[in-house]
């Protein structure tokens, strides 16, 4: 395992700012409490609403009477589905109308399909008149059949979570064109198919998602030195934001004002706009009828992406009282509307020579995908394990199951996560069972350069990444984490167990083509304008040094304004599936790059010259090689004097319409410079983390400690070395909670959840991290993009958690748990069993 | 009427200063009124709307029943005591050091400083249906959800059950049984002293309470005599998370050993039935015997006899055994080498 000279690595140049540490724009506020929250604002005359929640797992609602509800004093309004907007169609840039989904959520219903749903809200003087109020509400429910378990749901005859099936058919789409809407239809399996599912093996019937693959999967197996065939499963975890989805609306002049808890500024404009049915002439969503405040997100993982579809019961009643409408989400509301990552199961058959280079893997899984919108998890857990083992031949196969559980949506490595969970167990007993190093074995299987990913397109050829560098971050670990070291001491004294495990991880981690937008003023400061959400990752200013760094601007001189749509935003990509660092260095640096263009501009016809004459930096643009210039504040003052294209007024072709209407309103401050990221990038933009980790098993509790924990990741160039640590851990600590407690406990028969808060569903504590946790970068520029830095929020997920679960069965063997969280009792169990003991299949145990 | 959560409904509140007045509020109100001590227990239930009192009494205002003081060679501990005023008192430290441990283990530090050694061992059970406002046995219905084919009763009992499986989740209780602590009862008769063993009743004896404390009585003190001061303590709670967590199981107790024999003992569980339970059986099996492996795992095994795991709590029995073991001959520690 000769570790790669560094110096044959590709590196960045030396920058000021870039990879350095500063102190963000938000940070004093939020540490001392000043940051105002959805929930911290108050406007005059504010009422508050209170929701009424379904009392069963699936029913139809046949009669609200409300009447002894309405005569209360203080009592303002009721809202049911009857006064929600129906599900809008979505126009995607290219003006193609994407359907809605006629099952989609609403917000409200008269048919609910978890327990938990809001039926209806009160809105009243206060929240205590609310809920007296609700109680007051008599509602007449019928029952019906409800299904919270996906296998149960496939028996033969087993319940249906919707009245129109259990399973949701996706058809492909045509090429060039989107997807047609999915369908709704009932799938069982025969008792044949689950003749395995009493042995743990999970049953594998008609799989009815479209199936991929690629090479010869049948040879890659039948020529293999060991075939797995393995049963895992995942568990179905809440994103348990800190802050709850509370939103406080209100109209004025015919534009709604929406405070809300949100991870993308810009991007939840035109969704809030969507659901309230706002739309202009063309179908498109009419942002210039919203505005959304959200300066502050107590996160969001993946639930928040354009907030939530629950911030337009305060904006309709709120029109409808004609008052300002607050509605504050308690924990265990948000357990139920707050979102959820959805489980699979998963069967994978793995082929692999002596060396334990992977020679095919046979893949079939089954999600729960709650009661909505059929969910990407399980198609991207194959693309994920296809990039992040390389396997030279694949098959994918899967099923997408409704069950009367809360509606799922993308978590942190959405899919990812899963497909490295399904595999990771499978490598480390390979890595047993054949004698290989544990890291060698991933080192052997991880991706190289521009390695190929997922299922081959239309033209019968696979995509590609920018660039992996697994094996460098599997090497520094070696040698960080001292591995070597660690692997030759004893795995049993006294009444413990030691064990170290080490996991690979991946996920997308960027994407192209959205906005900057700057002013520099006469002041000769740069007012940098940022549509980025605020949810905690800093990526809402760490972008931007991007552009002072090019600009030779001081931070100090750079004015960040963001969290508002009302204070002119560039249009900017959803902070999702870890695209912002990405996608907006990328954003920072064409701003950038048009403001030199202008500046040197500007210059030449003041100074003289042409504009490749002269250059900027310092805050000047100057001629190259000494003499003439003029200050970044003399050239924004003639920006201002010239017009046209260097004030704002005019503005180039291509750029988003919100980004239009900012740019607008700017003009004319000074020299406007505005862009949209047309850079080219050659294959699909994606970040790796390498996890190790040591635990201590307790054989006589089953309790165990983490004792370290090291995280490598290859994230491209470090823009902010301490949020990218916070980022690093911190989502590591998101997938630990995955191995050790975090999950969701729901009584079959009831269909009704009984770990509905913090304190059931045990979100890992701050004493539950391991005693040592350290993270490295590599710090290796990707090639496809100007900076070279790609996101991180995801990866660090899936290595974090199966480090810990690989390194428990390098303490106690492979005959101990077959799912996940791996708890004291499951580990208790199975070593007085002998085997493991907690029943394997059963959904949310 | 339809369910919803997470609003306090309205009560009369009552902020008594003295214990006379608050056991004459108590005994004014009798059924109607709630007994408030730190809040932990008691904003659960209201702000679930699940149980509603017209008159909640808080005791926060009664200055005389909080502080540790000396009494006989033990200490008298006010039920009002906060736990984290047990766990920075040096004399529970130093002489009874089992509950200062145990003390320590409970829930987070936020919820230390705000609860009470009397709420600690008065709270309710937190079986999740129960809590969740089902209508079981204990919430005065005819069903214990918990022990039904479906249900998950991991956390729930192994022992003495009676229709209801839920467990007693103290972690202070098992280490006053272990300390042969008495309780202060007072109403309006006047004041009496129980056994702190006959304090925690379980479904057989009253299927809706946890103590013997009945509507009109207060739990004023805590007193712990010298028996058990500077004895050999052990205490050990399993839970899933390090901190903020209701025990699994765990285990408390205090021993005093002469020449390498067990000389007197007391061992107490709790996490495994709907009171914390003394094993009596065991301590007068070890008696006299030497303390070592052989004479742990015979109080181990002895302490699982009778033991009837549900679906999903089948490794409390192990867990039960081991702690058990344990609190005999210690932890069996790791020496890695490095």
């Amino acid at each position: 395992m000769a570790a790669k000279i560094d110096n044959q690595l590709p590196k960045h140049p030396p920058y000021k700012l870039i990879g350095k540490n500063y102190t963000t724009p938000d940070l004093i506020a939020k540490v001392t409490g000043r940051a105002k929250y959805a929930e911290d604002y108050r406007a005059d005359g504010m009422l508050f609403a209170k929701l009424l929640l379904s009392p069963v797992p699936h029913g139809h609602v046949r009669n609200i009477d409300a009447s002894e509800a309405l005569k209360m004093p203080g009592v303002k309004a009721i809202l049911t589905v009857d006064d929600m907007p129906k599900p809008a169609d979505a126009m995607t840039d290219l003006g193609q109308r994407i359907p809605a989904n006629p099952l989609g959520e609403r917000g409200l219903t008269n048919d609910p399909v978890y327990q938990g749903e809001p039926i209806l809200a009160v809105c009243a003087v206060d929240e205590l008149t609310a809920v007296e109020a609700i109680e007051k509400i008599k509602l007449d429910i019928e029952r019906l059949p409800h299904a919270v378990d996906p296998l149960v749901s496939l028996r033969p005859g087993g319940p249906n979570a919707r009245v129109e099936g259990n399973v949701w058919m996706r058809p492909t789409a045509a090429p060039g064109q989107p997807a047609p809407p999915p369908k709704v239809a009932e799938v069982k399996w025969t008792d044949a198919d689950f003749a395995e599912y009493k042995d743990g093996k999970l049953p594998m019937g008609k799989a009815t998602d479209p199936e991929w693959s690629y090479g010869d999967v049948e040879a890659g197996l039948k020529n293999a030195a060991l075939v797995l065939d393995e049963t895992f499963v995942t568990p179905n975890t809440s994103h348990q934001t800190l802050e709850t989805r509370t939103a406080m609306a209100y109209w004025q002049n015919g534009k709604v004002y929406v405070h809300c808890s949100t991870q993308s500024t810009a991007q939840t404009a035109p969704a809030i706009a969507r659901w309230l049915g706002l739309v202009d002439d063309k179908g498109q969503p009419d942002i210039s009828k919203v505005v959304v405040i959200s300066e502050y997100t107590g996160g969001g993982f993946g639930s928040k992406i354009t907030s939530s579809i629950a911030a337009i019961i305060p904006c309709i009643l709120s029109k409808k009282v004609g008052a300002p409408v607050m509605m504050r989400i308690s924990r265990e509301e948000e357990h139920f509307i707050g979102r959820a990552r959805p489980s699979l199961h998963g069967r994978l058959k793995v082929g692999f020579t002596k060396e334990g280079r992977i020679t095919a893997v046979d893949m079939f899984v089954v999600m729960d995908n709650g009661p909505y919108d059929p969910q990407g998890d399980a198609n991207q857990s194959g693309r994920m394990l296809s990039l992040m083992y390389q396997p030279p031949a694949m098959r994918w196969r899967g099923i997408t199951v409704l069950t009367n559980t809360p509606p799922r949506l993308s978590q942190s490595q959405p899919g990812g996560f899963q497909g490295i969970a399904l595999m990771e167990p499978i490598l480390a007993k390979a890595s047993r069972k054949l004698g290989v190093d544990q890291v060698a074995i991933h080192r052997v299987n991880a991706p190289v350069g521009k390695a190929p990913i997922g299922p081959p397109g239309p033209n019968g050829k696979r995509l590609y990444v920018t660039s992996a560098y697994v094996q460098e971050a599997l090497d520094r670990g070696i040698e960080q984490f001292q591995w070597e070291k660690r692997k030759a001491m004893p795995k049993k004294s006294g009444s413990k167990a030691r064990g170290i495990g080490v996991a690979t991880s991946c996920f997308v981690g960027g994407s192209i083509g959205f906005d900057g937008l700057c002013v520099i003023k006469p002041d000769g400061k740069v007012y940098i304008q940022s549509g980025i959400g605020n949810l905690g990752t800093a990526s809402v200013s760490d972008c931007h040094r991007v552009t002072a760094e090019m600009l030779g601007v001081p931070w100090e001189k750079c004015e960040i304004t963001w969290g508002s749509t009302a204070k002119n935003l560039p249009w900017s990509c959803p902070s999702g599936g870890s695209q912002t660092t990405h996608a907006h260095t990328r954003a920072a640096y064409a701003v950038a790059l048009d403001a030199k263009d202008k500046l040197t501009q500007i210059a030449a016809k003041d100074l003289g010259g042409k504009p490749e004459d002269y250059e900027v930096a310092n805050e000047r643009v100057f001629h190259k090689g000494g003499g003439r210039g003029m200050t970044l504040a003399q050239a924004a003052k003639r920006a201002v004097e010239l017009g046209g294209i260097y004030d704002g007024h005019e503005l180039p072709k291509g750029i988003n319409k919100m980004t239009v209407a900012s740019a607008q309103a700017l003009a004319g401050q000074g020299l406007v410079a505005v862009a949209r990221d047309t850079m080219p990038r050659d294959g699909q933009t994606h970040s790796y983390v390498a996890g190790f980790a040591e635990v201590e098993v307790d054989l006589e509790t089953g309790k165990y400690r983490i004792l370290d924990f090291l995280a490598v990741a290859d994230v491209g160039t470090i823009i902010h070395p301490r949020a990218l640590g916070g980022q690093v851990l911190g989502r590591s600590m998101l997938g630990i909670g995955h191995a050790i407690g975090q999950k969701w406990v729901y009584d079959q028969h009831y269909g009704l959840p009984l770990a509905k808060r913090f304190h059931h569903n045990k979100p890992p504590t701050i004493l539950d991290a391991p005693e040592k946790m350290e993270w490295a970068a590599l710090d290796i520029p990707d090639p496809e993009t100007p900076i070279g830095a790609r996101g991180i929020g995801e990866p660090p997920v899936g290595a974090g958690c199966m480090a810990i679960v690989n390194a428990l069965s390098d303490a106690l063997g492979d005959e101990i748990f077959r799912r996940a969280p791996v708890t004291a009792d499951v580990i208790l169990a199975s070593l007085e069993a002998g085997k493991p003991a907690t029943e394997g299949l059963t959904a949310h145990i | 009427m339809a369910i919803v959560r997470d609003i306090m409904p309205a009560f009369e509140l009552f902020q008594p200063a003295t214990t006379d007045d608050a056991v004459g509020l108590l005994a004014k109100y009798g059924r109607d009124a709630w007994v408030m001590g730190g809040g932990l227990d008691t904003f659960d239930w209201l702000k679930d709307r699940i149980k509603r009192p017209s008159v909640v009494v808080d005791l926060s205002q009664v200055n005389d029943l909080t502080g540790i003081r000396p009494m006989g060679g033990g200490l008298e501990i006010g039920a009002l005591t906060t736990l984290t005023e047990i766990v920075r008192n040096p004399v529970v430290k130093e002489k009874f050091g089992l509950l200062h441990q145990a003390a320590e283990l409970v829930a987070s530090p936020q919820i230390r400083n705000q609860g009470t050694i009397g709420g600690n061992v008065s709270q309710d059970a937190r079986c999740w249906y129960y809590r969740g406002g089902w209508k079981c046995y204990r919430a005065g219905g005819n069903i214990c959800f918990a022990d039904t084919p479906s249900a998950i009763n991991r956390e729930h009992a192994i022992l003495d059950a009676d229709r209801c499986v839920a467990v007693n989740p103290s972690d202070t209780a098992p280490a006053l049984i272990a300390l042969e602590a008495q309780m202060v009862i007072r109403n309006r008769k006047g004041e009496r002293v129980v056994e702190a063993e006959d304090y925690f009743i379980g479904p057989a004896t009253d299927i809706t309470r946890m103590t013997i404390l009945k509507p009109g009585d207060l739990l004023t003190a805590i007193r712990i005599p010298d028996k058990w001061a500077g004895a050999t303590f052990y205490f050990e709670k399993v839970r899933d998370r390090q901190v903020w967590d209701f025990p699994l199981v765990n285990v408390a107790s205090a021993a005093v050993y002469s020449g390498g024999n067990i000389e007197r003992i007391r061992i107490a569980v709790n996490g495994v039935a709907a009171h914390p339970v003394r094993l009596k059986a065991v301590e007068d099996a070890v008696r006299g015997k030497p303390r070592n492996a052989a004479t742990a795992d015979m109080a181990g095994q002895l302490a699982i006899q009778g033991a009837e795991p549900l679906r999903y709590n089948g490794y409390k029995v192990p867990l039960l055994r081991n702690l058990v073991k344990r609190s005999i001959r210690g932890v069996e520690e790791a020496t890695w080498a490095s």
